[in-house]
C-alpha cells in the first residue's frame, strides 16, 4: 500500500514532531499511542479529565496527516440509524409517488397477480440501493478512499448496547448492513474514542483498544503547550501563569482547571495586555479558570499567597 | 524474546492486571514494533496495551519497574572484592579444575567474582527449577535449595569438606554463603513479583465467604475496600439505565409524533417504556452485640451505593431507635460507624420498643415507593414484638425486606420472634456474608426496589 500519510508515521519521534507542527504538544505516551495505533491497526481509547486535549489530539492528527476528520458525538439514545446509515425515506416515498403511473403501466400489462408480484420483485431492490442510503459518520469513515481520522467522542455517554455495536467496527474495520452486505474499509481509518469516565466502559471494548490516559500536564509541558497555542504571551507572563495554575491544582477544588482553561486564561491576559500577573488582574479573571462559585470564593482570599509562590517557582522552559 | 515477555505477563497478572491471551498477543506485537532496546519506550508501549484504567496503569508501572530491576542482580561489594584479589584468581582456577565435578564451575565463578556470569547461572537454574510458579512465601526455602542444587552446590560442599584447611577453601566458603543469600533474595523478589496476586485473590475470596461477624478486626480495612468495589459495580450497573422497553406494547402517541414527516406512515415504531425507579430505602439496623458487625457492613454498602439510590434514611437501634442518616452523610464512613455504634449500639435489643419509636416519629417516611429493609436477628429478649406495627409498616410501604444473619433453622428458636415477623415481609433472607449482601441488594436494584 502506498498511501502518503502512512509514511509520515515512520517512527515515534516523527509522530511527536508531526503533531507539533499541527500545534499539538504531545507527551511521549501520546505519540507512542498514535504510532502504535497505526502499526497495530488498533483504535485508541483516550481517557482523562475534561479539557486536557483528548478531542484536540484527533484534530491535530487529522490536520497533520492531511486526512478528513469525521466526528461522531455520542449521547444517550444514539443508535445505528444515526451512527451508521439510514434510508432516505422521504426520497423513497417521493420516487414511488413519481413512478406510480409508470409502475402501474408496467405492472398492468402482466396477466395475473402472481406475474405482477414477480415483476415487482425484480424492481423492489431499486429502493434499497446505494442511491437511497444516507451514510452516517461511521460508514463515511469506512468509505473514505484515502483513509480518515474517525473521532468517536464521549463514548461513555452512549448506551451499553451501542458500545456492543461498535465492536465489529473497531476490531475488523467493517460493518454489516443487512440490505447491502458487509462494508469493509479499503484503508483503515485512524480511530480515536474519548471518554470522561462517566461510567466504566465494557471490557470487550477496552480489550480492542489501546488505552491512553492523558492526565493534567506538569509545569514544563504546560508551558510548552501555552507557548505553542498562545504565542503572543510574553515569556514572563507564561511562566507565571503556568506556575499559578499548577498551584491551583494542588488545592481542594470542585473542578480543577485543566489545560483548556489555562489556554483561555492566557488568551484573556494577552487581550488585556498584562505584562505579568498581578493581584487585581487575577481576581478579576479568575472566573476563566474556575467554573464554580464556591471554588472562586475559596481561592479569592488566597490569591496573594498563590501569586507569591507562583512567581518564586516559575520554571524556565526547557 | 517471548520468554521474558511471557514471564512479565504472568508477573503483571499476579499484580492484579487482567491480561487476556489476546492482549498478550497484542503486547508481543507491539513490543516487536517498537523494539526492546529502549526501556522507557517499552514501558509506554506495554502500558498502552495492557493497562486499561488509571489504577491499572499505576499497578503496571510498579510491576514493570520491579520486574526489570530484577535483572540488576549483582550487588556492588563483591565486585570490589574481586577487583582486590586479582592475583590468586588465576592460581585458584587452575586448582579448581583439579577439584573436578560440577563444583568446579561454580567454584571458579565464585572465586573469579564474575557477577554477571553468576547472575546468568542463577537465572538459568531458576528457570529449570520453575521459579515463576512460586505461589506462597513458605516455598522460599524450597526454591532456594533447588536453585543452589542445580548450580552444583553439592559438589562445592564436597570440595570444601575435602580440604578444610586450604586458604582457597576459606574463600570458597565465603563465596558460598554470599551466593546463598543472593539466591534467597532473588527468590524473594520473584515471590513478590509472581505470587502477590495469588495470595491477595485467595484472601479476598475467603473474606467474601466468611461470616461477617467472624471477620478479624485487622481485615476490616480490606473488607471496606471490597465492599466499596462491590457497591461500585452494582452502582454502575444500575445507576444509569433506568428505562426498559416493553416490547410489543406500541406507544401510539409517540409513534405518530415521530412519523409526522412521512405522513404518519409508521416507519419508526416507538414502544412503551417502563421506568425503573431508583429505590427509596428506609433501613432499620439492629446494632446490638450479635448483629453489629453485619450492620456495619450493610450501612457501608448502602452508603457506597448512593448514586444508584434516590433517597436513603437509616436508623439504628438496640433499645431506642436513633436516626443515623446525618452522621453517615456528614462524616467519612470510617469515623461515622463507630459514632453510630456509640449512640445506639451494644445494648440488649428490644424490637417492640424500636418499632414503636419508628411508628411515633417516622411513619410518614413510608409511602408506596419506599422499600423498608430491616436487619436483625429478631431476638427481642422476650419483650413484646409488636407485630401489629410491622403489619402497618408493610401496608404503608412498597415492600418490606428482612435480612437475618442467622441460618433459617434457628429462626423461631429460643427468644426469636422471626417466624412471627416473617409473614409480613415480602422477602426474608439469610444474610451473613458479603456475597449474600451483594445478592440481596443487587436483586433490589434490578427490580427498582
Amino acid at each position: 500500500m502506498s498511501i502518503a500519510w502512512h509514511r509520515l508515521l515512520s517512527s515515534i519521534e516523527a509522530t511527536e514532531a508531526g503533531l507539533q507542527t499541527a500545534g499539538y504538544i504531545a507527551s511521549r505516551p501520546i505519540s507512542t499511542a498514535l504510532y502504535l495505533a497505526h502499526h497495530l491497526r488498533k483504535p485508541i481509547l483516550v481517557e482523562g479529565p475534561a479539557g486536557v486535549g483528548k478531542t484536540e489530539l484527533a484534530k491535530a492528527a487529522a490536520s497533520w496527516l492531511g486526512l478528513p476528520l469525521i466526528r461522531m458525538q455520542c449521547y444517550e439514545g444514539l443508535d445505528e440509524s444515526k451512527a451508521l446509515y439510514e434510508w432516505k425515506y422521504g426520497k423513497q416515498l417521493l420516487y414511488t409517488q413519481i413512478l406510480k403511473d409508470r409502475l402501474g403501466s408496467v405492472l398492468g400489462e402482466e396477466p395475473g397477480l402472481d406475474a405482477a408480484m414477480r415483476r415487482l420483485h425484480g424492481v423492489s431492490d431499486l429502493f434499497f440501493s446505494e442511491e437511497f442510503l444516507e451514510p452516517r459518520p461511521l460508514l463515511r469513515a469506512l468509505r473514505e478512499p484515502g483513509g480518515a481520522v474517525l473521532l468517536i467522542d464521549e463514548v461513555d455517554k452512549a448506551d451499553q448496547e451501542f458500545e456492543a455495536f461498535l465492536l465489529e467496527l473497531l476490531s475488523d474495520y467493517q460493518v454489516s448492513i443487512p440490505e447491502i452486505g458487509t462494508v469493509r474499509a479499503d484503508v483503515p481509518p485512524v480511530v480515536l474514542l474519548t471518554s470522561n469516565s462517566m461510567r466504566d466502559l465494557g471490557d470487550a471494548l477496552k480489550r480492542r483498544c489501546l488505552h491512553l490516559h492523558i492526565g493534567l500536564p506538569d509545569a514544563r509541558l504546560e508551558a510548552r503547550i501555552i507557548a505553542s497555542r498562545v504565542p503572543d504571551a510574553a515569556e514572563d507572563l507564561r511562566r507565571q501563569l503556568v506556575a499559578f495554575v499548577q498551584q491551583l491544582r494542588m488545592l481542594d477544588l470542585k473542578k480543577l482547571p485543566s489545560v483548556s482553561e489555562t489556554i483561555d486564561w492566557a488568551r484573556v491576559l494577552v487581550l488585556l495586555h498584562a505584562p505579568q500577573l498581578d493581584h487585581v488582574m487575577v481576581r478579576e479573571t479568575l472566573n476563566v479558570l474556575l467554573k464554580f462559585e464556591s471554588d472562586i470564593e475559596a481561592v479569592t482570599p488566597q490569591i496573594a499567597d498563590l501569586l507569591l509562590k507562583a512567581k518564586r517557582e516559575a520554571v524556565p522552559i526547557r | 524474546m517471548e520468554g521474558p515477555l511471557l514471564d512479565f505477563f504472568r508477573a503483571a497478572r499476579s499484580a492484579g492486571l487482567r491480561i487476556s491471551p489476546a492482549e498478550s498477543i497484542d503486547a508481543t506485537r507491539a513490543a516487536q514494533v517498537v523494539g526492546l532496546g529502549d526501556r522507557a519506550r517499552l514501558k509506554d508501549t506495554l502500558s498502552l496495551v495492557l493497562a486499561k484504567t488509571v489504577e491499572e496503569k499505576r499497578a503496571f508501572a510498579e510491576v514493570f519497574d520491579l520486574f526489570f530491576r530484577r535483572g540488576d542482580f549483582s550487588p556492588a561489594p563483591p565486585v570490589e572484592e574481586a577487583a582486590r584479589q586479582p592475583a590468586p584468581e588465576a592460581q585458584a582456577s587452575g586448582q579448581g579444575e583439579g577439584g573436578g565435578g560440577g563444583g568446579g564451575q561454580i567454584a571458579r565463578m565464585l572465586l573469579s567474582g564474575d557477577q554477571a556470569e553468576l547472575a546468568a547461572a542463577v537465572e538459568e537454574a531458576a528457570q529449570e527449577a520453575g521459579l515463576s510458579n512460586i505461589a506462597l512465601f513458605t516455598q522460599v526455602n524450597l526454591f532456594t535449595r533447588r536453585i543452589l542444587e542445580r548450580m552444583g552446590l553439592q559438589a562445592l560442599e564436597r570440595e570444601i569438606a575435602a580440604n578444610p584447611e586450604a586458604e582457597r577453601t576459606g574463600r570458597l566458603r565465603q563465596g558460598r554463603d554470599r551466593l546463598r543469600d543472593q539466591v534467597r533474595d532473588f527468590v524473594e523478589q520473584n515471590l513478590a513479583l509472581f505470587a502477590r496476586g495469588e495470595t491477595e485473590a485467595f484472601r479476598e475470596r475467603m473474606l467474601q465467604q466468611t461470616r461477617l461477624s467472624a471477620i478479624d478486626r485487622r481485615d476490616h480495612e480490606r473488607m471496606r475496600v471490597l465492599v466499596r468495589a462491590m457497591a461500585r459495580r452494582l452502582a454502575t450497573q444500575y445507576g444509569r439505565n433506568r428505562k426498559r422497553d416493553r416490547r410489543g406494547v406500541l406507544d401510539v402517541r409517540r409513534t405518530l409524533r415521530r412519523n409526522m414527516g412521512w405522513e404518519g406512515i409508521p416507519f419508526h415504531t416507538v414502544w412503551k417504556q417502563e421506568r425503573i425507579e431508583k429505590p427509596k430505602l428506609v433501613v432499620l439496623c439492629d446494632v446490638s452485640g450479635s448483629v453489629a458487625a453485619m450492620a456495619q457492613f450493610l450501612l457501608l454498602f448502602l452508603y457506597s451505593l448512593n448514586e444508584a439510590l434516590s433517597g436513603l434514611r437509616s436508623f439504628a437501634f438496640s433499645g431506642n431507635l436513633v436516626e443515623v442518616s446525618d452522621i453517615l452523610e456528614r462524616h467519612p464512613i470510617e469515623a461515622a460507624i463507630p459514632e453510630v455504634m456509640a449512640r445506639a449500639g451494644f445494648g440488649s435489643s428490644n424490637y417492640g420498643m424500636a418499632l414503636a419509636d419508628f411508628e411515633r416519629e417516622h411513619m410518614r417516611l413510608l409511602d408506596s415507593h419506599t422499600t423498608v429493609i430491616i436487619l436483625g436477628d429478631g431476638r427481642g429478649n422476650r419483650t413484646d414484638p409488636r407485630v401489629d406495627i410491622l403489619t402497618r409498616m408493610a401496608d404503608r410501604s412498597k415492600q418490606l425486606v428482612w435480612l437475618n444473619p442467622e441460618v433459617r433453622t434457628l429462626w423461631g428458636t429460643g427468644d426469636s420472634d422471626m417466624l412471627r415477623y416473617a409473614p409480613h415481609c415480602r422477602v426474608t433472607a439469610v444474610c451473613n456474608t458479603l456475597q449474600h449482601l451483594e445478592r440481596v441488594i443487587g436483586a433490589l436494584l434490578r427490580d427498582g426496589g
